[in-house]
Protein backbone atom coordinates (compact mmCIF):
# COMPACT_ATOMS: atom_id res chain seq x y z
CA UNK A 1 0.00 0.00 0.00
CA UNK A 2 1.27 3.94 -1.23
CA UNK A 3 3.15 5.69 1.72
CA UNK A 4 2.43 2.70 4.66
CA UNK A 5 5.41 2.10 6.40
CA UNK A 6 6.83 -1.23 7.46
CA UNK A 7 6.36 -0.48 10.88
CA UNK A 8 2.99 0.17 10.28
CA UNK A 9 2.02 -2.74 9.04
CA UNK A 10 3.18 -4.52 11.79
CA UNK A 11 1.80 -2.78 14.01
CA UNK A 12 -1.59 -3.94 12.13
CA UNK A 13 -0.75 -7.40 11.71
CA UNK A 14 -0.07 -7.45 15.57
CA UNK A 15 -3.46 -6.61 16.61
CA UNK A 16 -3.10 -2.85 17.25
CA UNK A 17 -5.31 0.15 15.33
CA UNK A 18 -2.39 2.26 15.59
CA UNK A 19 -0.76 0.47 12.77
CA UNK A 20 -3.99 1.92 10.65
CA UNK A 21 -2.61 5.68 11.40
CA UNK A 22 -0.80 6.22 8.54
CA UNK A 23 2.02 9.05 8.88
CA UNK A 24 2.49 9.43 5.35
CA UNK A 25 -0.68 9.02 3.35
CA UNK A 26 -2.86 10.44 5.84
CA UNK A 27 -6.63 9.99 3.43
CA UNK A 28 -5.50 6.93 2.35
CA UNK A 29 -8.31 4.27 3.50
CA UNK A 30 -6.75 1.43 5.46
CA UNK A 31 -6.92 -2.26 5.12
CA UNK A 32 -10.93 -3.38 4.65
CA UNK A 33 -11.58 -6.30 5.94
CA UNK A 34 -15.20 -6.65 4.62
CA UNK A 35 -15.15 -8.19 1.67
CA UNK A 36 -16.13 -5.60 -1.66
CA UNK A 37 -16.91 -2.57 0.70
CA UNK A 38 -13.89 -0.31 0.22
CA UNK A 39 -15.13 -0.48 -4.00
CA UNK A 40 -17.73 1.95 -2.57
CA UNK A 41 -15.70 4.44 -0.33
CA UNK A 42 -12.97 4.85 -3.58
CA UNK A 43 -16.39 5.68 -5.49
CA UNK A 44 -16.95 8.23 -2.67
CA UNK A 45 -13.51 9.54 -2.62
CA UNK A 46 -13.25 9.83 -6.03
CA UNK A 47 -16.93 11.62 -6.05
CA UNK A 48 -15.01 14.09 -4.24
CA UNK A 49 -12.06 14.50 -6.39
CA UNK A 50 -14.52 15.12 -9.19
CA UNK A 51 -16.78 17.90 -7.55
CA UNK A 52 -13.55 19.37 -6.29
CA UNK A 53 -12.28 19.46 -9.85
CA UNK A 54 -9.16 17.60 -8.24
CA UNK A 55 -6.89 15.78 -10.98
CA UNK A 56 -6.78 12.96 -9.23
CA UNK A 57 -7.48 9.24 -9.85
CA UNK A 58 -8.75 6.28 -7.15
CA UNK A 59 -6.85 3.31 -7.55
CA UNK A 60 -8.79 0.16 -5.43
CA UNK A 61 -8.39 -3.58 -5.44
CA UNK A 62 -10.30 -6.77 -4.57
CA UNK A 63 -9.67 -10.16 -5.27
CA UNK A 64 -12.10 -12.72 -7.73
CA UNK A 65 -14.33 -13.00 -4.49
CA UNK A 66 -15.52 -10.11 -3.73
CA UNK A 67 -16.69 -9.91 -7.62
CA UNK A 68 -20.00 -11.85 -6.38
CA UNK A 69 -20.56 -8.98 -3.46
CA UNK A 70 -23.40 -6.93 -4.25
CA UNK A 71 -20.88 -3.96 -3.43
CA UNK A 72 -18.41 -4.90 -6.48
CA UNK A 73 -21.43 -4.27 -8.85
CA UNK A 74 -22.65 -1.01 -6.97
CA UNK A 75 -19.43 0.28 -7.26
CA UNK A 76 -19.10 -0.28 -10.86
CA UNK A 77 -22.21 0.72 -11.03
CA UNK A 78 -22.13 3.99 -9.91
CA UNK A 79 -18.19 4.73 -11.49
CA UNK A 80 -20.26 4.30 -14.66
CA UNK A 81 -22.99 6.09 -14.17
CA UNK A 82 -20.78 9.24 -13.11
CA UNK A 83 -18.01 9.02 -14.70
CA UNK A 84 -16.01 8.26 -11.60
CA UNK A 85 -12.24 8.60 -11.68
CA UNK A 86 -11.20 5.33 -10.56
CA UNK A 87 -9.64 2.17 -11.28
CA UNK A 88 -11.13 -1.26 -9.93
CA UNK A 89 -8.39 -3.98 -10.08
CA UNK A 90 -9.09 -7.03 -9.62
CA UNK A 91 -6.55 -9.90 -8.14
CA UNK A 92 -7.96 -12.94 -9.75
CA UNK A 93 -6.19 -15.77 -8.29
CA UNK A 94 -8.42 -18.07 -8.93
CA UNK A 95 -9.41 -18.67 -5.11
CA UNK A 96 -11.89 -17.69 -2.87
CA UNK A 97 -10.60 -19.24 0.61
CA UNK A 98 -11.76 -22.66 -0.28
CA UNK A 99 -13.86 -22.01 -3.53
CA UNK A 100 -12.46 -21.81 -7.10
CA UNK A 101 -13.11 -19.43 -9.83
CA UNK A 102 -15.78 -22.06 -11.53
CA UNK A 103 -18.20 -22.13 -8.50
CA UNK A 104 -17.91 -18.29 -8.07
CA UNK A 105 -19.08 -17.51 -11.62
CA UNK A 106 -20.36 -18.75 -14.84
CA UNK A 107 -19.01 -15.42 -16.56
CA UNK A 108 -15.99 -16.54 -18.63
CA UNK A 109 -13.82 -13.29 -17.09
CA UNK A 110 -14.18 -11.03 -14.36
CA UNK A 111 -13.18 -8.04 -16.93
CA UNK A 112 -16.66 -8.64 -18.47
CA UNK A 113 -18.17 -7.95 -15.58
CA UNK A 114 -17.55 -4.14 -16.43
CA UNK A 115 -19.33 -4.18 -19.54
CA UNK A 116 -22.95 -4.18 -17.69
CA UNK A 117 -21.86 -0.96 -16.00
CA UNK A 118 -20.97 0.57 -19.40
CA UNK A 119 -17.50 0.68 -18.34
CA UNK A 120 -14.27 -0.71 -20.04
CA UNK A 121 -12.67 -3.74 -18.70
CA UNK A 122 -9.57 -5.71 -19.43
CA UNK A 123 -7.71 -8.37 -18.61
CA UNK A 124 -4.39 -8.80 -18.17
CA UNK A 125 -1.22 -10.83 -16.97
CA UNK A 126 -1.33 -10.19 -13.42
CA UNK A 127 2.12 -11.74 -12.78
CA UNK A 128 3.77 -10.08 -14.85
CA UNK A 129 4.47 -6.86 -13.70
CA UNK A 130 5.40 -4.81 -16.13
CA UNK A 131 2.21 -5.40 -18.32
CA UNK A 132 0.30 -4.77 -14.96
CA UNK A 133 2.08 -1.16 -14.35
CA UNK A 134 1.46 -0.53 -18.29
CA UNK A 135 -2.02 -1.31 -17.86
CA UNK A 136 -2.88 0.45 -14.31
CA UNK A 137 -0.85 3.35 -15.77
CA UNK A 138 -2.67 3.50 -18.33
CA UNK A 139 -5.90 3.43 -16.68
CA UNK A 140 -5.03 6.01 -14.85
CA UNK A 141 -4.05 8.28 -17.02
CA UNK A 142 -7.58 7.84 -18.78
CA UNK A 143 -9.40 8.61 -15.51
CA UNK A 144 -7.31 11.57 -14.92
CA UNK A 145 -8.50 13.14 -18.01
CA UNK A 146 -12.15 12.73 -17.07
CA UNK A 147 -12.52 9.97 -19.60
CA UNK A 148 -14.07 7.05 -16.84
CA UNK A 149 -13.12 4.62 -15.12
CA UNK A 150 -11.68 1.65 -15.56
CA UNK A 151 -12.11 -2.22 -14.41
CA UNK A 152 -8.72 -4.29 -14.42
CA UNK A 153 -8.54 -8.25 -14.23
CA UNK A 154 -5.24 -9.81 -13.00
CA UNK A 155 -5.18 -13.06 -13.65
CA UNK A 156 -2.57 -14.95 -11.10
CA UNK A 157 -2.55 -18.13 -9.07
CA UNK A 158 -2.99 -18.17 -5.40
CA UNK A 159 0.47 -20.51 -4.42
CA UNK A 160 -0.20 -20.77 -0.78
CA UNK A 161 -2.95 -21.38 1.69
CA UNK A 162 -5.26 -18.75 2.49
CA UNK A 163 -4.06 -17.55 5.86
CA UNK A 164 -1.80 -19.35 8.43
CA UNK A 165 -4.59 -20.66 9.81
CA UNK A 166 -5.84 -22.25 6.75
CA UNK A 167 -4.71 -25.63 5.24
CA UNK A 168 -5.22 -25.51 1.35
CA UNK A 169 -4.81 -29.34 0.86
CA UNK A 170 -7.89 -29.50 2.67
CA UNK A 171 -10.41 -28.30 -0.98
CA UNK A 172 -7.16 -28.16 -3.29
CA UNK A 173 -5.54 -31.75 -3.57
CA UNK A 174 -2.46 -32.48 -5.23
CA UNK A 175 -3.77 -34.74 -7.10
CA UNK A 176 -6.41 -32.30 -8.92
CA UNK A 177 -3.99 -29.24 -8.84
CA UNK A 178 -1.00 -30.43 -8.73
CA UNK A 179 0.17 -29.60 -11.82
CA UNK A 180 -1.30 -26.24 -12.09
CA UNK A 181 0.35 -25.10 -8.73
CA UNK A 182 3.50 -26.64 -10.38
CA UNK A 183 2.58 -24.02 -13.74
CA UNK A 184 2.01 -21.51 -11.53
CA UNK A 185 5.22 -21.64 -9.59
CA UNK A 186 7.02 -20.95 -12.59
CA UNK A 187 4.54 -17.85 -13.22
CA UNK A 188 5.66 -16.66 -10.22
CA UNK A 189 5.94 -13.05 -11.00
CA UNK A 190 9.23 -12.45 -8.65
CA UNK A 191 11.03 -14.73 -9.65
CA UNK A 192 10.14 -14.15 -13.72
CA UNK A 193 11.04 -10.53 -13.08
CA UNK A 194 14.13 -11.70 -11.96
CA UNK A 195 14.88 -14.14 -14.52
CA UNK A 196 13.80 -11.37 -17.12
CA UNK A 197 16.34 -9.12 -15.55
CA UNK A 198 18.97 -11.46 -15.68
CA UNK A 199 18.65 -12.67 -19.24
CA UNK A 200 18.24 -8.99 -20.49
CA UNK A 201 21.39 -8.40 -18.50
CA UNK A 202 19.35 -5.56 -16.69
CA UNK A 203 20.71 -7.20 -12.96
CA UNK A 204 23.11 -9.29 -11.73
CA UNK A 205 24.02 -11.62 -8.63
CA UNK A 206 26.23 -8.63 -6.91
CA UNK A 207 23.68 -6.30 -7.44
CA UNK A 208 20.75 -8.92 -5.79
CA UNK A 209 23.07 -9.53 -2.89
CA UNK A 210 23.63 -5.66 -2.14
CA UNK A 211 19.77 -4.89 -2.63
CA UNK A 212 18.79 -8.15 -0.38
CA UNK A 213 21.34 -6.45 2.36
CA UNK A 214 19.40 -3.25 2.44
CA UNK A 215 16.01 -4.65 2.88
CA UNK A 216 17.47 -6.82 5.56
CA UNK A 217 18.50 -3.71 6.98
CA UNK A 218 15.35 -1.76 6.24
CA UNK A 219 13.01 -4.78 7.63
CA UNK A 220 15.44 -5.13 11.13
CA UNK A 221 14.77 -1.34 11.55
CA UNK A 222 11.31 -1.29 11.17
CA UNK A 223 11.05 -4.23 13.64
CA UNK A 224 13.13 -2.17 15.82
CA UNK A 225 10.06 0.57 15.22
CA UNK A 226 7.33 -1.27 15.85
CA UNK A 227 9.04 -3.34 18.96
CA UNK A 228 9.64 0.28 20.61
CA UNK A 229 5.77 1.62 20.00
CA UNK A 230 4.39 1.76 23.85
CA UNK A 231 1.72 -0.47 24.59
CA UNK A 232 -1.86 0.81 23.80
CA UNK A 233 -3.31 1.92 27.04
CA UNK A 234 -6.82 1.15 28.57
CA UNK A 235 -8.38 4.26 27.52
CA UNK A 236 -7.33 3.63 23.66
CA UNK A 237 -10.33 1.60 23.95
CA UNK A 238 -12.88 4.30 24.62
CA UNK A 239 -10.87 7.57 23.24
CA UNK A 240 -11.37 7.30 19.43
CA UNK A 241 -14.96 6.41 18.78
CA UNK A 242 -16.32 9.78 18.59
CA UNK A 243 -14.89 13.22 18.01
CA UNK A 244 -15.62 14.62 21.83
CA UNK A 245 -15.97 11.55 24.75
CA UNK A 246 -20.23 11.50 25.15
CA UNK A 247 -21.11 11.89 28.75
CA UNK A 248 -21.86 7.72 29.33
CA UNK A 249 -19.02 6.34 27.50
CA UNK A 250 -16.93 8.82 29.33
CA UNK A 251 -18.48 6.68 33.09
CA UNK A 252 -17.20 3.59 31.20
CA UNK A 253 -13.72 5.23 30.87
CA UNK A 254 -12.99 6.36 34.13
CA UNK A 255 -14.96 2.49 35.19
CA UNK A 256 -12.26 0.55 33.45
CA UNK A 257 -9.52 2.85 34.40
CA UNK A 258 -9.98 2.72 37.92
CA UNK A 259 -10.22 -1.31 37.83
CA UNK A 260 -6.95 -1.14 35.36
CA UNK A 261 -5.23 0.80 37.83
CA UNK A 262 -6.23 -1.46 40.70
CA UNK A 263 -5.26 -4.71 38.85
CA UNK A 264 -1.77 -3.48 38.59
CA UNK A 265 -1.77 -1.95 41.84
CA UNK A 266 -2.55 -5.40 42.78
CA UNK A 267 0.31 -7.27 40.76
CA UNK A 268 2.85 -4.50 42.34
CA UNK B 1 -43.71 34.95 10.58
CA UNK B 2 -45.54 31.72 8.83
CA UNK B 3 -45.91 28.38 10.47
CA UNK B 4 -44.38 25.24 8.79
CA UNK B 5 -44.21 21.49 9.44
CA UNK B 6 -41.93 19.24 10.17
CA UNK B 7 -40.96 18.77 6.85
CA UNK B 8 -40.57 22.15 6.00
CA UNK B 9 -38.52 22.44 8.85
CA UNK B 10 -36.00 19.91 7.64
CA UNK B 11 -35.92 21.32 3.85
CA UNK B 12 -35.25 24.83 5.76
CA UNK B 13 -32.45 23.17 7.84
CA UNK B 14 -31.02 21.42 4.27
CA UNK B 15 -31.32 25.16 2.85
CA UNK B 16 -29.48 26.84 5.30
CA UNK B 17 -26.76 24.37 5.75
CA UNK B 18 -26.29 23.99 2.32
CA UNK B 19 -25.85 27.60 1.56
CA UNK B 20 -23.81 28.24 4.79
CA UNK B 21 -21.40 25.30 4.43
CA UNK B 22 -20.05 24.78 0.64
CA UNK B 23 -18.69 21.25 1.81
CA UNK B 24 -22.37 19.93 2.56
CA UNK B 25 -23.84 17.53 -0.03
CA UNK B 26 -27.08 16.41 -0.62
CA UNK B 27 -27.66 12.80 -1.96
CA UNK B 28 -29.98 9.78 -2.12
CA UNK B 29 -32.79 8.58 -4.37
CA UNK B 30 -35.16 10.65 -6.09
CA UNK B 31 -33.88 13.46 -3.81
CA UNK B 32 -32.23 15.95 -6.52
CA UNK B 33 -35.22 16.98 -9.64
CA UNK B 34 -38.31 15.34 -7.46
CA UNK B 35 -37.15 16.80 -4.76
CA UNK B 36 -37.80 13.47 -2.22
CA UNK B 37 -40.66 11.78 -1.93
CA UNK B 38 -41.91 13.65 0.91
CA UNK B 39 -40.21 16.81 -0.36
CA UNK B 40 -37.87 17.21 2.06
CA UNK B 41 -35.51 18.12 -0.28
CA UNK B 42 -37.15 20.16 -2.70
CA UNK B 43 -35.89 23.53 -4.39
CA UNK B 44 -31.95 22.45 -3.66
CA UNK B 45 -31.44 21.10 -6.55
CA UNK B 46 -32.50 24.34 -8.31
CA UNK B 47 -30.74 26.42 -5.80
CA UNK B 48 -27.32 24.26 -5.45
CA UNK B 49 -27.05 22.33 -8.83
CA UNK B 50 -26.42 18.78 -10.07
CA UNK B 51 -22.49 18.78 -8.18
CA UNK B 52 -23.97 19.29 -4.75
CA UNK B 53 -27.46 17.37 -4.85
CA UNK B 54 -27.34 14.22 -6.34
CA UNK B 55 -29.73 11.87 -7.42
CA UNK B 56 -27.99 8.34 -6.92
CA UNK B 57 -28.85 5.31 -8.58
CA UNK B 58 -30.94 3.12 -6.69
CA UNK B 59 -28.60 1.13 -4.06
CA UNK B 60 -28.58 1.87 -0.40
CA UNK B 61 -24.78 -0.16 0.39
CA UNK B 62 -23.94 2.07 -2.40
CA UNK B 63 -25.58 6.02 -1.17
CA UNK B 64 -23.54 4.65 2.24
CA UNK B 65 -20.22 3.33 1.08
CA UNK B 66 -20.31 6.38 -1.12
CA UNK B 67 -21.43 8.64 1.42
CA UNK B 68 -18.75 7.43 3.90
CA UNK B 69 -15.69 7.68 1.04
CA UNK B 70 -16.69 11.36 0.26
CA UNK B 71 -17.01 11.89 4.35
CA UNK B 72 -12.70 11.07 4.88
CA UNK B 73 -12.21 13.66 2.28
CA UNK B 74 -13.31 16.03 4.03
CA UNK B 75 -16.85 16.56 2.70
CA UNK B 76 -20.28 16.81 4.86
CA UNK B 77 -22.85 14.40 3.07
CA UNK B 78 -25.95 14.33 3.94
CA UNK B 79 -27.60 11.32 2.25
CA UNK B 80 -31.20 10.43 2.25
CA UNK B 81 -32.66 6.76 2.30
CA UNK B 82 -36.46 6.38 1.56
CA UNK B 83 -37.44 4.66 4.36
CA UNK B 84 -36.06 3.18 7.39
CA UNK B 85 -36.92 -0.13 5.90
CA UNK B 86 -34.55 0.28 3.29
CA UNK B 87 -31.87 0.95 4.53
CA UNK B 88 -30.83 -2.36 6.01
CA UNK B 89 -29.16 -2.78 2.44
CA UNK B 90 -26.55 -0.16 4.18
CA UNK B 91 -26.10 -1.99 7.63
CA UNK B 92 -23.10 -3.44 6.27
CA UNK B 93 -21.59 0.33 5.35
CA UNK B 94 -22.89 1.86 8.51
CA UNK B 95 -21.79 -0.46 11.09
CA UNK B 96 -18.43 -1.83 9.65
CA UNK B 97 -17.26 1.32 8.56
CA UNK B 98 -19.22 4.70 9.03
CA UNK B 99 -19.23 3.97 12.86
CA UNK B 100 -15.90 2.49 13.05
CA UNK B 101 -13.54 4.51 11.13
CA UNK B 102 -12.41 6.89 13.60
CA UNK B 103 -11.40 4.07 16.00
CA UNK B 104 -10.34 2.03 13.36
CA UNK B 105 -7.72 4.99 12.10
CA UNK B 106 -6.91 6.19 15.84
CA UNK B 107 -8.60 9.32 14.42
CA UNK B 108 -7.23 9.59 11.15
CA UNK B 109 -10.31 9.27 9.13
CA UNK B 110 -13.49 10.08 10.37
CA UNK B 111 -17.35 10.36 8.70
CA UNK B 112 -18.75 13.52 9.40
CA UNK B 113 -22.38 12.13 7.35
CA UNK B 114 -26.08 12.23 8.28
CA UNK B 115 -27.83 9.61 6.89
CA UNK B 116 -31.20 10.64 7.25
CA UNK B 117 -34.89 8.17 7.03
CA UNK B 118 -38.70 8.89 7.37
CA UNK B 119 -39.21 6.21 10.52
CA UNK B 120 -42.13 5.38 12.25
CA UNK B 121 -46.07 3.80 11.18
CA UNK B 122 -49.15 5.63 11.40
CA UNK B 123 -49.19 6.99 7.71
CA UNK B 124 -51.26 4.06 6.14
CA UNK B 125 -48.29 2.72 4.31
CA UNK B 126 -47.38 -0.63 2.76
CA UNK B 127 -44.98 -3.55 4.19
CA UNK B 128 -41.81 -1.71 5.17
CA UNK B 129 -42.84 1.47 5.12
CA UNK B 130 -43.52 2.11 8.97
CA UNK B 131 -40.55 0.35 10.68
CA UNK B 132 -38.72 1.82 13.82
CA UNK B 133 -35.71 0.28 14.60
CA UNK B 134 -33.85 2.74 16.08
CA UNK B 135 -32.57 0.13 18.43
CA UNK B 136 -30.16 -1.42 15.92
CA UNK B 137 -28.68 1.78 15.53
CA UNK B 138 -28.23 2.71 18.89
CA UNK B 139 -26.28 -0.39 19.78
CA UNK B 140 -23.54 0.45 17.84
CA UNK B 141 -20.47 2.17 19.22
CA UNK B 142 -19.76 5.22 17.28
CA UNK B 143 -23.22 6.34 15.83
CA UNK B 144 -25.33 8.81 16.96
CA UNK B 145 -28.95 7.91 16.48
CA UNK B 146 -31.00 11.57 17.06
CA UNK B 147 -35.03 11.68 16.62
CA UNK B 148 -36.95 15.29 16.55
CA UNK B 149 -40.26 16.11 17.72
CA UNK B 150 -41.54 18.97 16.42
CA UNK B 151 -40.69 21.02 13.87
CA UNK B 152 -38.62 23.36 15.76
CA UNK B 153 -36.45 20.63 16.74
CA UNK B 154 -36.02 18.95 13.75
CA UNK B 155 -34.50 22.43 12.37
CA UNK B 156 -32.11 22.80 15.22
CA UNK B 157 -30.77 18.97 15.76
CA UNK B 158 -30.61 18.80 11.49
CA UNK B 159 -28.20 21.56 11.74
CA UNK B 160 -26.51 20.14 14.57
CA UNK B 161 -26.59 16.64 13.34
CA UNK B 162 -24.81 17.90 9.45
CA UNK B 163 -22.41 20.09 11.65
CA UNK B 164 -21.27 16.86 14.18
CA UNK B 165 -17.90 15.43 13.06
CA UNK B 166 -19.56 12.25 14.05
CA UNK B 167 -22.17 9.82 11.77
CA UNK B 168 -25.18 10.70 12.61
CA UNK B 169 -28.51 8.56 11.82
CA UNK B 170 -31.27 10.84 11.86
CA UNK B 171 -35.12 9.39 12.21
CA UNK B 172 -37.88 11.31 10.87
CA UNK B 173 -41.29 10.75 12.30
CA UNK B 174 -43.38 10.39 9.30
CA UNK B 175 -46.12 10.50 11.15
CA UNK B 176 -45.42 14.09 12.03
CA UNK B 177 -43.72 15.22 8.88
CA UNK B 178 -47.37 17.24 8.41
CA UNK B 179 -49.07 16.48 11.37
CA UNK B 180 -48.13 20.21 13.51
CA UNK B 181 -46.84 23.71 12.34
CA UNK B 182 -44.75 25.81 14.25
CA UNK B 183 -42.69 29.00 13.91
CA UNK B 184 -39.10 28.30 13.33
CA UNK B 185 -36.59 31.10 12.64
CA UNK B 186 -34.46 30.53 10.04
CA UNK B 187 -31.72 31.94 12.27
CA UNK B 188 -29.43 29.10 11.38
CA UNK B 189 -28.84 28.04 15.32
CA UNK B 190 -28.46 24.33 16.22
CA UNK B 191 -29.83 22.38 19.14
CA UNK B 192 -27.58 20.85 21.18
CA UNK B 193 -27.04 16.57 20.77
CA UNK B 194 -26.90 14.41 23.41
CA UNK B 195 -29.39 16.04 25.66
CA UNK B 196 -32.69 15.70 26.35
CA UNK B 197 -35.23 17.94 26.40
CA UNK B 198 -37.48 18.78 28.95
CA UNK B 199 -41.17 19.45 27.01
CA UNK B 200 -43.44 19.84 30.44
CA UNK B 201 -42.72 20.17 33.84
CA UNK B 202 -44.42 17.56 36.51
CA UNK B 203 -44.58 16.40 40.22
CA UNK B 204 -46.14 13.08 39.63
CA UNK B 205 -44.45 10.24 37.55
CA UNK B 206 -41.95 11.13 34.46
CA UNK B 207 -43.63 10.03 31.21
CA UNK B 208 -40.52 9.70 28.77
CA UNK B 209 -40.73 9.44 24.86
CA UNK B 210 -39.39 10.45 21.72
CA UNK B 211 -40.63 11.04 18.23
CA UNK B 212 -44.48 10.35 16.74
CA UNK B 213 -44.83 9.11 20.09
CA UNK B 214 -44.60 12.01 22.04
CA UNK B 215 -48.14 13.33 20.73
CA UNK B 216 -49.87 10.63 22.48
CA UNK B 217 -47.47 11.02 25.33
CA UNK B 218 -49.08 14.77 25.32
CA UNK B 219 -52.46 13.97 25.49
CA UNK B 220 -51.83 11.49 28.01
CA UNK B 221 -50.11 14.34 30.17
CA UNK B 222 -53.44 16.30 29.45
CA UNK B 223 -55.83 13.67 30.70
CA UNK B 224 -53.64 13.26 34.20
CA UNK B 225 -54.13 17.15 34.16
CA UNK B 226 -57.82 17.18 34.40
CA UNK B 227 -57.40 14.17 37.14
CA UNK B 228 -55.39 17.27 39.32
CA UNK B 229 -52.09 15.08 38.44
CA UNK B 230 -48.96 16.58 37.06
CA UNK B 231 -46.76 14.66 34.78
CA UNK B 232 -43.36 15.75 33.59
CA UNK B 233 -42.40 15.15 29.81
CA UNK B 234 -39.22 14.19 28.28
CA UNK B 235 -38.13 14.24 24.95
CA UNK B 236 -35.39 11.72 25.23
CA UNK B 237 -34.56 13.20 21.17
CA UNK B 238 -30.77 11.69 21.05
CA UNK B 239 -31.01 8.09 21.96
CA UNK B 240 -27.40 7.19 21.92
CA UNK B 241 -25.59 8.68 23.33
CA UNK B 242 -28.28 9.32 25.87
CA UNK B 243 -28.49 12.13 28.65
CA UNK B 244 -29.56 10.04 31.09
CA UNK B 245 -28.65 12.65 34.32
CA UNK B 246 -31.91 14.86 32.77
CA UNK B 247 -33.90 11.49 33.46
CA UNK B 248 -32.60 10.66 36.34
CA UNK B 249 -32.92 14.33 37.66
CA UNK B 250 -36.35 14.12 37.12
CA UNK B 251 -37.22 10.61 38.41
CA UNK B 252 -35.63 11.69 41.76
CA UNK B 253 -38.48 14.25 41.89
CA UNK B 254 -41.37 12.62 40.47
CA UNK B 255 -40.21 8.63 41.55
CA UNK B 256 -42.45 7.19 39.08
CA UNK B 257 -41.52 6.52 35.14
CA UNK B 258 -43.07 5.41 31.94
CA UNK B 259 -41.50 4.86 29.02
CA UNK B 260 -43.74 5.25 25.64
CA UNK B 261 -42.02 4.18 22.26
CA UNK B 262 -43.34 2.62 19.07
CA UNK B 263 -40.68 -0.05 18.28
CA UNK B 264 -41.16 -3.60 19.56
CA UNK B 265 -40.54 -3.65 23.17
CA UNK B 266 -37.38 -6.60 23.14
CA UNK B 267 -34.33 -5.07 23.28
CA UNK B 268 -35.93 -1.48 22.52
CA UNK B 269 -34.74 1.86 23.57
CA UNK B 270 -37.06 1.63 26.53
CA UNK B 271 -35.46 -1.25 27.86
CA UNK B 272 -31.73 0.68 27.94
CA UNK B 273 -33.67 3.41 29.70
CA UNK B 274 -35.14 1.35 32.48
CA UNK B 275 -31.62 -0.61 33.14
CA UNK B 276 -30.11 2.48 33.37
CA UNK B 277 -32.72 4.18 35.78
CA UNK B 278 -32.63 1.08 37.94
CA UNK B 279 -29.27 1.58 38.71
CA UNK B 280 -29.12 4.76 38.91
CA UNK B 281 -32.16 5.89 40.57
CA UNK B 282 -33.25 2.86 42.51
CA UNK B 283 -33.63 4.19 45.77
CA UNK B 284 -35.78 7.28 44.60
CA UNK B 285 -38.52 4.80 42.82
CA UNK B 286 -42.06 4.40 44.10
CA UNK B 287 -42.64 2.29 41.51
CA UNK B 288 -41.63 -0.12 38.83
CA UNK B 289 -40.70 1.26 35.92
CA UNK B 290 -43.10 0.69 33.22
CA UNK B 291 -42.71 0.32 29.07
CA UNK B 292 -46.07 1.21 26.68
CA UNK B 293 -44.67 0.19 23.57
CA UNK B 294 -45.64 -1.80 19.83
CA UNK B 295 -45.97 -5.33 20.98
CA UNK B 296 -43.37 -7.90 19.77
CA UNK B 297 -44.60 -8.12 16.02
CA UNK B 298 -43.99 -7.38 13.01
CA UNK B 299 -45.03 -3.78 12.25
CA UNK B 300 -48.81 -4.21 10.77
CA UNK B 301 -50.32 -3.15 7.26
CA UNK B 302 -52.69 -0.30 7.58
CA UNK B 303 -55.71 -2.04 8.51
CA UNK B 304 -54.56 -3.31 12.49
CA UNK B 305 -51.86 0.00 12.36
CA UNK B 306 -53.80 1.61 15.28
CA UNK B 307 -53.75 -1.42 17.59
CA UNK B 308 -50.02 -1.68 16.88
CA UNK B 309 -49.28 1.85 17.77
CA UNK B 310 -49.63 2.52 21.99
CA UNK B 311 -52.53 4.65 22.15
CA UNK B 312 -53.31 7.26 24.83
CA UNK B 313 -55.65 4.96 26.62
CA UNK B 314 -52.89 2.60 26.79
CA UNK B 315 -51.14 4.55 27.78
CA UNK B 316 -53.22 5.77 31.04
CA UNK B 317 -53.62 2.27 31.73
CA UNK B 318 -50.03 2.12 32.09
CA UNK B 319 -50.00 5.29 34.13
CA UNK B 320 -52.87 4.28 36.39
CA UNK B 321 -51.01 1.23 37.57
CA UNK B 322 -47.78 3.01 38.30
CA UNK B 323 -49.20 5.49 40.57
CA UNK B 324 -51.40 2.74 42.21
CA UNK B 325 -48.42 1.56 43.75
CA UNK B 326 -48.41 3.23 47.08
Amino acid sequence: MRGVKMSEILSFWKGDERGNCFSKCENDFSICVPIATQLLHATGVATAFKLRKQKRVVVTSCGDGATSEGDFYEALNIAGVWQLPVVFVINNNQWAISLPLDAQTHAKTLAQKAIAAGISGEQVDGNDVVAVKFVVDRAIAKARVGNGPSVIEALTYRLGDHTTADDANGYRSQDKYGEVLQQAWKEEPLLRLRRYLFEKKYWSEAEEEQLKKRYHATIEMAVAEYLALPKPTITDLFDYHYATLPADLSEQRIEAEALFRLHEIGKE
Amino acid sequence: MTEITLIDAINQALHYEMHADKDVIVLGEDIGINGGVFRATRGLFEKFGAERVLDTPLAESMIAGLSIGMATQGLKPVAEFQFMGFSYPALDQIINHAARLRNRTRGRLHCPLVFRMPYGAGIHAPEHHSESTEAIFSHIPGLRVVVPSSPARAYGLLLAAIRDPDPVIFLEPTRLYRLNRQKVPDTGVALPLDQSFLLREGNDLTLISWGAMLRETLLAADALLQKGLSAEVIDVATLKPLDCDTLVFSLEKTGRCVIIHEAARFCGVGAEIAAQLSEKAFFSLKAPIQRVTGYDVTVPYAQLEKQYLPSVERIINVVDQTLGFA
